[in-house]
C-alpha cells in the first residue's frame, strides 16, 4: 500500500507542452507513473514522449485518467484546476507557484465540494516509490520502504528524503503539501491516511513557521496516531512579520512561531529534530531498539 | 502589498463606504489651501502598526498648530518609517467605535468577516480579534461570518447585525473580492453624526494578484531597495540583521540553513535562489549579498533539476569576475555534485556535511 497515488493512478499532465511540464512528464514516466495523456489548449494532436496531447481535459477522458498534475502558469492555473474538477478527475496535484490566493480559495472549495483530493498549490507533488509519482520530487532521492513523509516545502523535503534513502530508510509515500497559505490537502488529511496505511511504519513531518496547521497536526497525533512521528520545523530563527520566501511562512501576532509548533509536537509525543538530517538518524536509532 | 490609509479610503469611498472629509498633502504650503473645518486630524501616511502611539497622529485646532504638527510628522522616523504624505481630515465627533475586517482564514480556507461591537486603538484586542476571532467578552460582542468564496455572502448571514452594519460589510467584502485582498480592515468603524464612517483603513492586496490590478500603484514600500532589486532578478531575498549571506534553493531549505547557522551562534540573511540553471542569477545573488555587506557567503544547495555543476560554474565566474573578497563556504549536494566540487576547487571552502558547513560559516561570521 501507500497513500493517495499507486499503480492504479492514471495521470494526465496539464501544461504538458511547456518547459516544466515536458521535462517532468519524462521524469514521471521514468519513475514508472502511468502517464496517459497531456493537455494543452491549442496543442491537441501533438505528442510528448509518445503520449498524446489533447486540447481539453474532457477530450483526454477517452484515455481513462483518474488524476491530473498541473504545471499551468499561475495566471491560468485556476482555470486548469476547475477544468480537471469539472471533468471528473479524482486526484489533482497543483505544482504551480504564485497562484493568487483568491483563486486558490475558489478551487480548493470547489474540490472539497466535488470530494476531490487536491494537493498543493505551490508544492512538489507526491510520490509512492516503485508505483507512481505526480510532480517534481527528484527520482534519485526516493526509494521504496516504510517511512511516510509529509512536508510543506520542496527542496528541504528532498534533503530529508535523500538522507533517509542514504540510510536505507525507504518511503511508502512522500507528499509535499505546498508553501501557500491556502492548500487542499492538510497535515491532518495525510496523517489519517498514513495511520491507516499498513505499509507505513513511521511518519516524518516537515513543517515551517506560519499558520497553525502544525499545531492541528500535533493535536491529531496526540489523539489518533499510534505510529512514531518525527518532526522538523523550519524558521526557528526567522523574525516576526517577515515573509520567508513562501507566501505562508510568516509569523503574525505572535502566532505561527517554530517554538510553539515544536512544543505542540513534543507534547503530543512526537520527536523533534534540531537539524533536518537528524531525522534519519533518530529513526535509525529507534528501529535498532 | 499594504496600501496607505489614504489609498484605502479612496477605495472605500468609491464603493460607497463613508470616510471623513480629507486631503492628502506633501508640502507645508498646501496647508493654507485646505478648506476643511477645524479641528483637524493629521495622520502620517506610513505602513506601520501602532502609529498613534508612536506619535504619527496629531490634532490641530488652527493653522499655526497644523504647521507645527506638519513638521513633527514629516521630520522624523516613526517606527522606523518616514512619511512622504500626510492625510488631513476633519475630526469626527465619535460616539461609538466598532471593528470590522474581512480576511483569509487559513484553517477553514475561506474568507472570514469579523465584526466587533468594540473597536478602537487597543492594539491587543484588535490583534486577537484579527488572528483568531476569539476574545473575552460578552456573548454577541463578536460576529464571525465564514463566506463560501464561490458564492459570496448570503442574506441569512447578515441577520446577526444591524442593517447599516450589514451594508458596510457587503461593501467591504466586495472590495476584498474585487481587489483580491488578504485583509480589509476598518478600525475603528466609527458611529459619528448619525452614520457609520471608516475612520481608518488597512488594506493588504495579495502580491500574486497584482498583475491583474493595474489600477493599484505598485510601490511596495515594505521591501528594502535591495529586496526589490532581488525580486526583479527572480530572487527571493529577505534583508535580515545578520552578516552571513545564505544562498540556498527553496524557501524551506533557506530557512533551515539560517536556523542551523543560528544554532552555532551565527546570524544570516535569507536568499532563496529557487530553481535555476541560469549562471546570471547566481551572479545577481552574490552581488546583492555583497551590497548588503555580507562578511561571509554560505551557499547551501541541493541540486536535482538544478544541476550542481551549472551552479558551480556560476559561482566560479562570479568569484573571478567580481573579485569576491569574503570567504565563501559551499555545501553543494545532489545531481553532479562531484563535478561541482572539481569546478570550485580552491575557490571556496567546500564542506559536505550540513552541520559542519553551518558551523564554519557561523565561526567565520563571528570574527
Amino acid at each position: 500500500m501507500s497513500i493517495f497515488v499507486d499503480e492504479n493512478t492514471r495521470v494526465i499532465v496539464q501544461g504538458a507542452t511547456g518547459h516544466q511540464g515536458r521535462f517532468h512528464m519524462g521524469a514521471m514516466q521514468e519513475f514508472g507513473t502511468k502517464v496517459v495523456a497531456g493537455v494543452t489548449p491549442g496543442k491537441g494532436g501533438e505528442s510528448v514522449y509518445g503520449i498524446p496531447v489533447y486540447n481539453t481535459v474532457e477530450e483526454s477522458m477517452e484515455r481513462e485518467p483518474n488524476a491530473s498534475v498541473i504545471f499551468v502558469p499561475a495566471p491560468n492555473a485556476k482555470d486548469a484546476v476547475m477544468e480537471a474538477l469539472d471533468a471528473g478527475i479524482k486526484t489533482v496535484v497543483v505544482i504551480t507557484d504564485h497562484i493568487p490566493v483568491h483563486d486558490a480559495m475558489k478551487f480548493v472549495n470547489h474540490a472539497i465540494h466535488k470530494k476531490v483530493k487536491l494537493i498543493g498549490p505551490n508544492c512538489p507533488g507526491i510520490a509512492s516509490p516503485e508505483k507512481s509519482k505526480m510532480g517534481i520530487i527528484p527520482n534519485m532521492v526516493l526509494s521504496k520502504g516504510n517511512v511516510g513523509v509529509i512536508s510543506r516545502s520542496g527542496t528541504l523535503t528532498y534533503e530529508i528524503v535523500n538522507s533517509l534513502t542514504e540510510r536505507n530508510l525507504g518511503q511508502s509515500t512522500c507528499i509535499g503539501l505546498g508553501g501557500d497559505p491556502i492548500i487542499g490537502t492538510t497535515f491532518v488529511d495525510a496523517l489519517e491516511a498514513f495511520e491507516r496505511d499498513i505499509e507505513t511504519k513511521a511518519i516524518v513531518l516537515v513543517g515551517e513557521i506560519g499558520g497553525t496547521a502544525e499545531e492541528e497536526a500535533a493535536a491529531h497525533i496526540r489523539k489518533n496516531v499510534t505510529k512514531p512521528a518525527y518532526v522538523y520545523i523550519a524558521g526557528r530563527s526567522a523574525p516576526p512579520r517577515k515573509k520567508m520566501g513562501h507566501a505562508g511562512a510568516i509569523i503574525s501576532g505572535g502566532k505561527g512561531t517554530a517554538e510553539l509548533k515544536r512544543d505542540a509536537f513534543r507534547a503530543a509525543g512526537a520527536k523533534v529534530a534540531v537539524f533536518p538530517q537528524d531525522i534519519a538518524e533518530m529513526i535509525k536509532n529507534d528501529m535498532a531498539i | 502589498m499594504k496600501l496607505h490609509e489614504y489609498q484605502g479610503k479612496e477605495i472605500f469611498s468609491s464603493y460607497g463606504i463613508p470616510v471623513p472629509e480629507g486631503r492628502v498633502i506633501e508640502k507645508k504650503e498646501e496647508l493654507a489651501s485646505i478648506d476643511l473645518k477645524f479641528p483637524w486630524v493629521m495622520k502620517a501616511q506610513i505602513l506601520t502598526g501602532g502609529r498613534g502611539r508612536a506619535g504619527g497622529i496629531g490634532f490641530a485646532s488652527g493653522i499655526d498648530e497644523a504647521e507645527k504638527i506638519f513638521y513633527e510628522l514629516m521630520g522624523r522616523k516613526i517606527n522606523g518609517c518616514i512619511a512622504k504624505k500626510i492625510l488631513v481630515e476633519e475630526k469626527l465627533d465619535i460616539e461609538r467605535e466598532f471593528y470590522l475586517s474581512v480576511t483569509v482564514d487559513r484553517d477553514r480556507r475561506c474568507p472570514i468577516v469579523l465584526f466587533s461591537r468594540h473597536g478602537g486603538i487597543d492594539i491587543g484586542i484588535t490583534k486577537s480579534i484579527r488572528n483568531d476571532g476569539k476574545r473575552e467578552g460578552k456573548k454577541g460582542d463578536i460576529v464571525k461570518i465564514y463566506v463560501n468564496p464561490l458564492v459570496g455572502i448570503q442574506d441569512y448571514q447578515m441577520e446577526r447585525v444591524d442593517k447599516d452594519v450589514a451594508d458596510i460589510i457587503r461593501k467591504t467584502y466586495a472590495i476584498f473580492e474585487d481587489k483580491e485582498c488578504e485583509l480589509v480592515e476598518i478600525n475603528p468603524l466609527a458611529y459619528a453624526g448619525g452614520r457609520l464612517v471608516a475612520a481608518d483603513s488597512k488594506i493588504v492586496i495579495n502580491d500574486n494578484a497584482l498583475f491583474r490590478h493595474p489600477e493599484i500603484p505598485e510601490e511596495n514600500e515594505e521591501l528594502t531597495p535591495l529586496e526589490r532589486e532581488a525580486r526583479r532578478s527572480g530572487i527571493s531575498f529577505v534583508q535580515l540583521d545578520g552578516n552571513v549571506g545564505v544562498i540556498a534553493n527553496g524557501a524551506g531549505l533557506t530557512m533551515a540553513t539560517l536556523d542551523a547557522l543560528d544554532e552555532y551562534g551565527g546570524k544570516g540573511m535569507f536568499l532563496d535562489l529557487s530553481g535555476t540553471d541560469d549562471p546570471e542569477k547566481v551572479k545577481s545573488a552574490f552581488r546583492i549579498l555583497k551590497k548588503a555587506r555580507a562578511d561571509v557567503i554560505f551557499v547551501n544547495l541541493f541540486g536535482s533539476i538544478t544541476k550542481c555543476d551549472t551552479v558551480a560554474y556560476g559561482i566560479r565566474n562570479v568569484i573571478d569576475e567580481e573579485g569576491i573578497d569574503c570567504p565563501v563556504v559551499a555545501r553543494i549536494r545532489g545531481t553532479n555534485e562531484e563535478n561541482a566540487a572539481k569546478i570550485l576547487e580552491g575557490k571556496v571552502i567546500a564542506i559536505r556535511s550540513f552541520k559542519e558547513a553551518a558551523k564554519m560559516a557561523a565561526e567565520l561570521g563571528g570574527r
